[in-house]
């Protein structure tokens, strides 16, 4: 049975997950003896009133009221009640209670960046305390997004130009898996997430150490640190460290390279350059890619820049 | 001759018997040759047949294109193909489905070809207006052709702003090439309205009207009242594109939601369009083969209108994640539920149909019996995802994908198919063969449950739709659903190699060839040039199969063309004496 119910759907982290679960399988389990009951009815007929002969008589049964009154009225019925139940659920799962957690979410081509109230700020990691309802206040900075989490059985569009907002409760330690369910184009389906509850302790921990990530740890080389910032930007969705193709141009062998540019000039990639792709990446673009990485102004600082740059020496 | 006995009141009207013609030399197809005789043609069963190889042109291209989907989805990464490439191939996939296939399909090829018999007309009430509707067709798909060859598109079929104004490609080419198709199909649904209202034969009252062309009366309703919402919606989102006018932009203080607004009210409803001539088809074909009386004519005719009203009320339920207020979002999943009641009530219907009746089991009847258990899992998942929370989780996963294709695919592809092997005898003149089509059958089921079966539960597992790379744990869905849809293709090639064959090599199909009362069946196969020689005169019912053959080939005696006036009397003439001399 636990293996049927976890071959169907994912685990459930939260109280909310298992009340819609509940409502998951009567919708399915109902829905599943009404196929059967069909099914058995037509293979019935089918054997029973086969055609004998080219000659055989049908009786004329044009309409029953009580029969037709009753195969409204039972769907009806239970119509209704999925109706109330679902909507019920909805206005749980859409509820966020007042003490909750908040977290800014922004969403943009083809990331997930968490701002926290402390100062911290991820990507691609949305770190929460577990036991504690967490509330996301979400926009994107350019076309429709949606936050799904399969775990929590939450989703969200996230719109330009608006907030729209999300909840959940996650009980124990654990990650779980963010995708984006709204169509955005080529990384569409990389725009990927994990969201990972702490014990609060360790939340609380771990909130106090990245608050101050602006600075380099003193026990981090600034190439070691500038990869740490890679990953935690996701600058790694679009730029590969391997010569392998992605979005953007890769940063193997690419410090002290001569690249073409779209505008029909070359540059020689050093310090300055990667600056300036980082803080205004329209300037100017190498040429067969295309302009669509968002500025990092005012999220790296000069010292996180300068490490990312040494990371980037370091990719021969 | 048989004399038709009016009550004293009425005027007596003399009907006689015509036997449809079992050698007849001329029919629609050789009365006139050559190409230009088929492109200027006004014939409604031409038009229809030049309809029917666009589609199936169209079908095929569609079902290359949603291979090339699966085979890329073989593995978890890059298989053949790159992500903006694979992000043209579902876009282009679902635009050509359901713009170029779905919408037009039922009405345009087998509407056009029988509406007009089945009423005992010799054609539609505007047939220069119905050639114009083929050559808009054509001339929109040109240019969704064009927009494919000049950028290709790669917004999926739904267009949401502000991702299809901002992206690359030749979204303008296609949202033009859809704008003007609009104006086919509301030109078809306007034509068969007013068809159905002034040309049917004496005889032919309200409650004599086939079920099939009620399901095509109430799409003609949608097709009028929607489409031009979708041709408004595209042009604003063409003006968006080439003038940044700001009606969907948030920067120009639009709003993006507006346009999900506008799309599904026409979307929505757009699937009712495509699904609902489809249960016309069902109710022919389940009363022919159960050789009964069809249970409950009312309720599925009403139910109809019912799903075509209701189902403008609706659109809303495809956005119940993207921010729409909880309010708005409660009305519309109670709306969803109340389209499910009378969709369930023609299920029943059906089945009721069959009870006592006398079933052959033939191809088209197989057909059949695979929609009702096909639409059945399609109709009812649907309620799963009319119920707001379950949609949450569901919404724009694999789940909603293969909910879609089973009421899609396996609804109105498989009616669609059920229906072009019941009619192929009257459109061909030849008999396809029986048995191949039954195997067929058996390979388009079995194919089709193997692709979209895994898709549930891949869908609830999480899988979101539109992924080009997926997360390891769901390759094994994947991997099915691929094999499945080989099987499905290698099953429709069949269809094709057996229709096609059947041209050349088929018997000759007799006028009649499944017993059934249906007007379309009184007159020779192929059918005669101009429908029927006389005008029909009608005393049953479409499905009263408790009555002679001879009763349902009665046509004026005397007068020729069609006058109303004979209509009022025979209607309300119920003792009708046949007397063969």
């Amino acid at each position: 049975m636990e293996a049927l119910r976890n071959y169907f759907l994912p685990p459930a982290k939260t109280a909310i997950a298992e009340q819609y679960d509940a409502l998951f399988w009567f919708v399915h389990i109902s829905s599943l003896v009404l196929t059967i009951a069909i099914v058995i009815a037509i293979i019935y007929f089918i054997i029973k009133y086969r055609r004998k002969s080219e000659n055989d008589v049908t009786p004329v049964i044009t309409h029953n009221n009580k029969l037709e009154v009753t195969w409204s009225v039972i769907p009806l019925i239970l119509c209704l009640v999925l109706f109330g139940w679902g909507f019920q659920t909805y206005v749980d799962m859409s509820t966020a209670p007042d003490d909750a957690y908040e977290v800014n979410v922004t969403a943009q081509k083809w990331l997930w960046r968490f701002q926290y109230k402390s100062g911290a700020s991820t990507t691609g990691e949305l770190h929460v305390p577990a036991g504690r309802p967490v509330k996301l206040i979400m926009s994107s900075q350019d076309v429709i997004h949606s936050f799904f989490v399969p775990d929590f059985r939450i989703k969200q569009d996230v719109v330009p130009g608006r907030y729209t907002q999300v909840w959940f409760n996650a009980r124990e330690p654990g990650e779980s898996i963010v995708f984006c369910t709204e169509y955005c184009g080529t990384d569409h389906s990389n725009m990927m997430a994990k969201v990972i509850v702490h014990e609060p302790e360790e939340f609380a921990k771990w909130i106090e150490e990245n608050s101050g990530s602006a600075t380099k740890p003193t026990d981090l080389a600034p190439a070691e640190w500038g990869e740490q910032l890679v990953q935690q930007n996701a600058c790694d969705t679009c730029h590969s460290v391997d010569g392998s193709q992605l979005t953007g141009p890769t940063w193997q062998g690419k410090f002290g390279s001569q690249e073409q540019l779209t505008d029909g000039s070359s540059v020689t990639v050093d310090e300055n350059y990667i600056r300036e792709s980082i803080l205004e990446p329209g300037a100017n673009i190498v040429q067969g890619y295309q302009n669509v990485m968002p500025s990092y102004q005012g999220q790296l600082n000069d010292e996180q820049i300068s490490a990312i740059v040494e990371y980037i020496k370091t990719l021969k | 001759m048989a004399t038709a006995e009016a009550s004293p009141k009425m005027k007596k009207v003399q009907v006689r018997r015509y036997k449809p013609d079992e050698n007849a030399e001329t029919n629609y197809l050789n009365v006139e040759s050559g190409i230009w005789s088929w492109l200027s043609t006004k014939d409604h069963k031409r038009i229809g047949i030049m309809y029917l190889i666009s589609l199936a042109i169209f079908f095929m291209a569609g079902g290359i294109l949603a291979l090339g989907i699966r085979i890329e989805l073989w593995t978890p990464a890059a298989t053949f193909i790159e992500a903006d490439t694979y992000n043209q191939l579902f876009t282009l996939h679902g635009a050509i489905m359901i713009f170029l296939f779905l919408v037009p399909s039922v009405p345009t090829v087998l509407g056009n070809f029988f509406l007009p018999m089945q009423i005992g007309a010799k054609d539609v009430a505007f047939p220069r207006l119905n050639l114009a509707s083929y050559y808009l067709y054509a001339a929109g798909a040109t240019l969704m052709l064009w927009a494919i060859i000049s950028g290709g598109v790669d917004t999926g079929w739904t267009f949401y702003t502000p991702y299809s104004t901002s992206t690359g490609g030749a979204v303008t080419w296609m949202v033009m090439g859809i704008f003007v198709i609009g104006f086919s199909s509301i030109l078809t649904g306007l034509n068969f309205i007013v068809t159905i209202h002034k040309m049917r034969a004496p005889g032919i009252t309200w409650s004599k009207l086939s079920l099939f062309c009620w399901s095509l009366y109430a799409t003609s309703i949608i097709q009028i009242l929607a489409t031009p919402v979708l041709a408004i919606t595209l042009a604003l989102v063409a003006m968006e594109r080439i003038l940044g006018i700001g009606i969907f932009d948030p920067a120009l203080g639009g709003d993006p939601v507006l346009f999900q607004h506008f799309f599904w009210f026409y979307s929505h409803p757009a699937v009712y369009i495509m699904i609902v001539p489809g249960f016309g088809i069902v109710s022919e074909i389940v009363t022919t083969f159960s050789k009964k009386t069809i249970f409950g004519y009312w309720a599925i005719a009403m139910s109809s209108l019912a799903i075509a009203f209701i189902g403008f009320l609706v659109w809303g339920h495809h956005m119940f994640v993207s921010g729409q207020a909880s309010l708005a979002s409660m009305v519309f999943s109670f709306l969803s539920f109340m389209v499910g009641i009378p969709t369930g009530i023609k299920m029943f219907n059906w089945l009721a149909t069959m009870y006592k009746g006398s079933i052959s089991l033939k191809t088209p009847m197989l057909y059949i019996l695979s929609f009702f258990f096909l639409f059945t899992v399609g109709g009812l998942t649907g309620i799963a995802l009319a119920t707001i929370a379950i949609d949450v989780h569901l919404h724009d996963t694999y789940y909603v994908v293969a909910h879609f294709h089973f009421v899609m695919v396996g609804g109105m592809v498989t009616a669609f198919l059920a229906g072009m092997h019941y009619w192929w005898p009257k459109m061909s003149g030849k008999m396809y063969n029986e048995m191949l089509g039954k195997i067929s059958c058996l390979f388009v089921f079995v194919g089709f449950n193997v692709t979209f079966l895994p898709q549930f539960v891949m869908g609830a597992q999480g899988m979101p739709r539109r992924y080009f790379n997926y997360i390891d744990q769901f390759q094994s869905f994947h991997q099915v659903s691929t094999i499945g849809a080989m099987i499905l293709g290698v099953g429709f090639l069949m269809v094709f190699y057996n229709l096609i064959h059947s041209i050349y090599k088929g018997k000759k199909a007799p006028p009649n060839p499944w017993g059934s009362r249906g007007l379309e069946w009184q007159v020779a196969s192929p059918a005669p040039p101009h429908n029927f020689e006389h005008t029909p005169v009608i005393v049953h019912g479409p499905y009263d199969y408790h009555k002679p053959m001879a009763d349902f080939q009665l046509g004026l005696a005397e007068t020729n063309g069609h006058d109303p006036a004979y209509g009022a009397e025979i209607e309300a003439d119920k003792k009708l004496k046949i007397e063969d001399q």
